[in-house]
């Protein structure tokens, strides 16, 4: 069968580029390489990231809760807001569902650096929100001081990963067959009651792909809160950065790579309770 | 009844231009600062358009965009082609095989992006030191961003495969249709909505990706995300801003156009299917 | 869907037009501002010359942009600049990723671990005559004993920038940032910069400890201050710090003097102070990787940083105390009268130089870390 073959390069591609250098993060974060350069197995790594205490506290333990609380709270968030979003462009005119479509991916054209990076001129003491309220309610102090906390953290991730709640929703609501709500409300089912029993349970896969897009690159990522956190709100992706790109050991970094990775094996797991369809991660935006 | 529903519908309408007033109320911060006169970002001190003069004329910014295009457009081209053809083999593997293939294929979805770009480095590292040979730089950026779309396009192409009637495809060969030709005259046809679908997402994951090519370009090579990277720490510059506001022009001009034809076809339609 | 592509496809278009217009590789960066001409200039100047292209790696925008174009119309040489935040972060790229660039302007202590590490390639002098127009400060460079390897290009101190509007109690002193008296009252409006050896230096010096100590138990002193001071803070930042601190967004910073000159000539509230316990004096030069491949052409560089006349333009952009003695004569007598653009006296008799640590060198970037993991809370 010549059609089977057809997937035999692909196949030597993925060994190559996926399988490899998982295998090769793998390496470095069960090996450590002292002073001279010699190279030897360990699993010092790991017992660094769960054991290295300063003035009583597990760093990089606290370093995990942190990123994992924040990015639970940005995936509750986006949820809490795209849900609706997503619920009501459903409703919406063939033609406008498309143009909110668009208007939902328009801004990743934009450089996500130089959005994120907009809202520092926002969030800024002398910044707009505080121009603005600070006229409107006479006052001459900034009334809104979040830039370089956690609080402006959660709202760069919200604000980034938002879309990616919101269209995996609206994908599956589409799907959803509109005589299914009319058939539940003749049988006197009401609003809430549809919803809740009805479009909810349907609208699950849509809202497993959300959550697997928006949690995992919360914690993982460190330009947010570089930026908005004043580098105070150190996450795991601020660790693996500054493993690599600042210390220069591969070792550490890779190691909190890989429990980066088995998180999301777990996650995925947990989600897989909910969700049977293969519609995962961002393939399901469009 | 009639108010009820109306009100709810303001209130809809309300909450749809709220969230989208959060999407794009840092554009409009960057696309009104691109107007400014300071160098930094603090202080509004009056309009200038120098800096689409200096956009303009500066050739670094232009070298990056130019790179993010060039990768955008080939790591598109090729991860729809591997990815087309990858999908369509994959259907024909064994159950356990397919199994396993699509499993793989998935860590890259569900990876998060520094673990692949970090991955991809020390792979490309590790070659270049074993073998004493190559570099960091378009190449790499290039493969790994066709690494990160290929399962794009076959998540996106393998579910159009299910519609495809098997029969087709052998009543070509028996026709004496050579299996390439076959490929590309009854099942290519069938399943580009999905790579079309495959296509656009890799594109615009290409276009928005930052921690990939941050940990896999080489010098020489930025593209607009690695170049606006290193300079954010001293202040994106208003000239960055003067580009995105074109960007943003450029979408939404785009879009109207889209939206507008978008209506005419579709009276078009509601008129064929009233004479019908 | 299809509609989706298509404009895809034309908003690429739309790009790469407007990409390729200007991408000849040939167009001035900012001569075309001053008069519309210069381009084809440039082209002209351009087309015989050898193909060479150098790749520079410098902090942000630390040189004037025209100069590039400057160098290229004189000599047909292109100049592609990349930037780095931090000496570590060029080290790793250099080092760890293997970049391979033709021009570095790392700081005096990364120089000399590289020179250690035998990276550099040695400066033949006989190409840059230009080198006589250094100041006599650089005459004989700690990290560079022999004056093989190091061009030196900016210098400056590391200090306090405040705000006169905020700050009443000023002191020449690190007191401002990590005494409870100073400090606490400014909680929230201190920004840290955000360098391991910078940050922890402060710290080390305000402790009366030297800022290159190689004792673990100073260190970790110095390490647990800034965690104890991390309620006060507001950020840690980079040279963004200038930025913000021109808008009022601090009280008062760390800052180096180049950034406080600019940023006090934006806002005329803001001062720079040098801390009496002791701060960095830092020393940036141009160095050649020995990996290059363009050695003749990355020493025609330096030669052309070092004149004069390009040496005052980017004087004048970065605002850094310059190098070059000529240049500096050349400048205004107000900014020659500035001590936060030419230090002297008492105020450059606080600067100290850091050396590079050796093997002890990986504890400073571990407690760093950690300095920033704790103070999240």
């Amino acid at each position: 069968m010549i059609k089977r073959a057809f997937a035999y390069p692909y196949i030597i591609w993925m060994v190559i580029f996926i399988v490899v250098p998982l295998i090769l993060v793998g390496y470095y974060a069960i090996t450590v390489t002292d002073f001279y350069g010699y190279t030897t197995f360990s699993m010092a790594n790991f017992r660094r990231f769960f054991t290295e205490q300063v003035m009583g506290n597990r760093v990089f333990v606290s370093v995990a809760t942190r990123s994992l609380r924040l990015a639970l709270q940005s995936t509750l968030l986006c949820f809490a807001i795209g849900y609706p979003v997503a619920y009501i462009m459903t409703r919406k005119e063939y033609s406008e569902k498309s143009v909110l479509i668009f208007l939902l991916l328009a801004p990743m054209w934009m450089n996500f650096l130089v959005r994120t990076y907009a809202w520092l001129t926002i969030l800024e003491r002398n910044g707009l929100i505080n121009n603005v309220l600070m006229r409107l309610m006479n006052r001459d102090t900034p009334v809104i001081d979040i830039l370089y906390t956690d609080a402006a953290v959660l709202l760069g991730m919200v604000y980034n990963f938002l879309p990616f709640m919101i269209l995996p929703i609206y994908t599956s609501l589409k799907k959803m067959d509109p005589r299914l709500i009319e058939a539940a409300q003749d049988l006197g089912a009401g609003g809430f009651n549809t919803f809740l029993r009805v479009v909810f349970p349907l609208s699950i896969p849509g809202v497993v792909s959300g959550i697997t897009m928006v949690f995992m690159p919360g914690a993982a990522t460190f330009v947010i809160s570089n930026l908005l956190g004043g580098r105070q709100f150190f996450l795991l992706g601020n660790v693996v950065e500054s493993s690599f790109i600042q210390q220069g050991d591969w070792h550490f970094g890779s190691a909190v790579a890989v429990l980066m990775m088995l998180m999301m094996v777990a996650s995925m797991v947990v989600l897989s309770f909910f969700d049977k369809g293969e519609n995962q991660g961002r393939s399901a935006m469009i | 009844m009639t108010r009820r529903f109306a009100l709810h519908s303001v209130t809809k309408k309300f909450y749809l231009g709220l969230v989208l007033f959060f999407l794009y109320a840092p554009i409009f911060v960057l696309m009104v600062f691109s107007f400014n006169e300071s160098r930094s970002r603090a202080n509004w001190e009056g309009f200038t358009l120098d800096w689409y003069r200096v956009l303009l004329n500066d050739p670094a910014i232009a070298r990056a965009l130019r790179n993010t295009l060039l990768v955008a457009i080939f790591s598109t081209a090729i991860a729809t082609t591997i990815g087309t053809f990858a999908a369509v083999g994959i259907d024909k593997l064994t159950r356990r095989a397919r199994t396993l293939v699509m499993g793989i294929s998935r860590i890259p979805v569900m990876m998060p992006d520094i673990v692949t770009g970090l991955s991809l480095m020390v792979l490309y590292l590790f070659v270049i030191r074993t073998f004493g040979f190559g570099r960091m730089g378009f190449g790499t950026l290039l493969i790994s961003h066709v690494m990160f779309n290929v399962p794009y396009v076959i998540l996106s192409v393998t579910p159009r495969l299910r519609r495809i009637d098997p029969n087709l495809y052998e009543a070509a060969l028996d026709l004496g249709s050579t299996p390439i030709r076959a490929f590309f005259k009854v099942i290519l046809p069938e399943l580009m909505p999905g790579v079309f679908t495959g296509a656009l997402l890799a594109f615009t994951l290409s276009v928005d990706d930052f921690m990939v090519s941050f940990f896999t370009t080489g010098v020489g090579v930025q593209n607009l995300s690695t170049y606006i990277f290193s300079q954010a720490r001293m202040g994106v510059s208003p000239h960055i801003n003067a580009l995105s506001t074109l960007m943003f022009l450029a979408i939404l001009a785009l879009m109207f156009v889209i939206h507008k034809r978008d209506k005419i076809h579709a009276k078009r339609m509601k008129e064929r299917m009233d004479v019908i | 869907m299809k509609k989706v592509i298509l404009a895809a496809i034309l908003l690429a278009a739309i790009i790469g037009f407007a990409g390729c217009g200007n991408n000849d590789d040939d167009v001035t960066p900012h001569a075309n501002i001053d008069g519309g001409d210069t381009a084809t200039q440039g082209n002209e100047g351009g087309s015989d010359a050898a193909a060479v292209t150098l790749h520079a790696f410098n902090w942000g925008w630390f040189h004037d942009p025209a100069i590039e174009q400057i160098f290229y119309e004189e000599t047909g040489i292109r100049v592609l600049f990349e930037f780095y935040p931090t000496n570590q972060e060029m080290y790793n790229r250099i080092v760890m990723q293997g970049a391979e660039f033709d021009i570095l302007f790392p700081s005096d202590y990364m120089i000399e671990r590289l020179i250690l590490e035998n990276r550099l390639a040695p400066i033949n002098w006989d190409n840059v005559p230009n080198r006589a127009h250094l100041h006599h400060y650089f005459d004989h460079l700690d990290f560079d004993p022999q004056g093989r390897y190091a061009a030196p290009y900016k210098w400056g101190l590391f200090g306090i920038l405040y705000n006169r509007t905020m700050v009443s109690d000023m002191q020449e002193s690190w007191n401002m940032l990590f005494h409870e008296d100073y400090a606490a009252p400014h909680a929230g409006n201190i920004y840290m910069y955000a360098s391991a050896r910078d940050s922890l230096g402060s710290a080390l010096r305000w402790l009366g400890y030297s800022h290159n100590t190689t004792d673990l138990r100073e260190l970790h002193a110095a390490r647990d201050l800034l965690i104890h001071q991390g309620p006060w803070v507001r950020a840690y930042l980079g040279d963004e710090i200038r930025d913000s601190m021109i808008a009022g967004g601090a009280a008062m910073a760390q800052i180096f003097s180049g950034c406080a000159f600019f940023a006090m000539s934006e806002n005329a509230d803001l001062n720079f102070v040098v801390p009496r316990e002791g701060t960095q004096l830092f020393i940036d030069a141009m160095v050649i990787p020995a990996t290059t491949r363009h050695q003749a052409e990355a020493e025609m560089f330096i030669n052309f940083m070092l004149r004069p006349d390009i040496a005052l333009m980017n004087a004048e952009w970065v605002m850094y105390s310059t190098t070059n003695a000529t240049a500096l004569e050349m400048l205004p007598q107000e900014w020659r009268d500035m001590q936060v653009f030419w230090p002297t006296g008492e105020n450059y008799e606080r600067g100290y130089s850091f050396r590079d640590l050796g093997a002890f060198r990986n504890e400073f970037y571990t407690a760093y870390n950690l300095v920033l993991m704790m103070v999240g809370g």
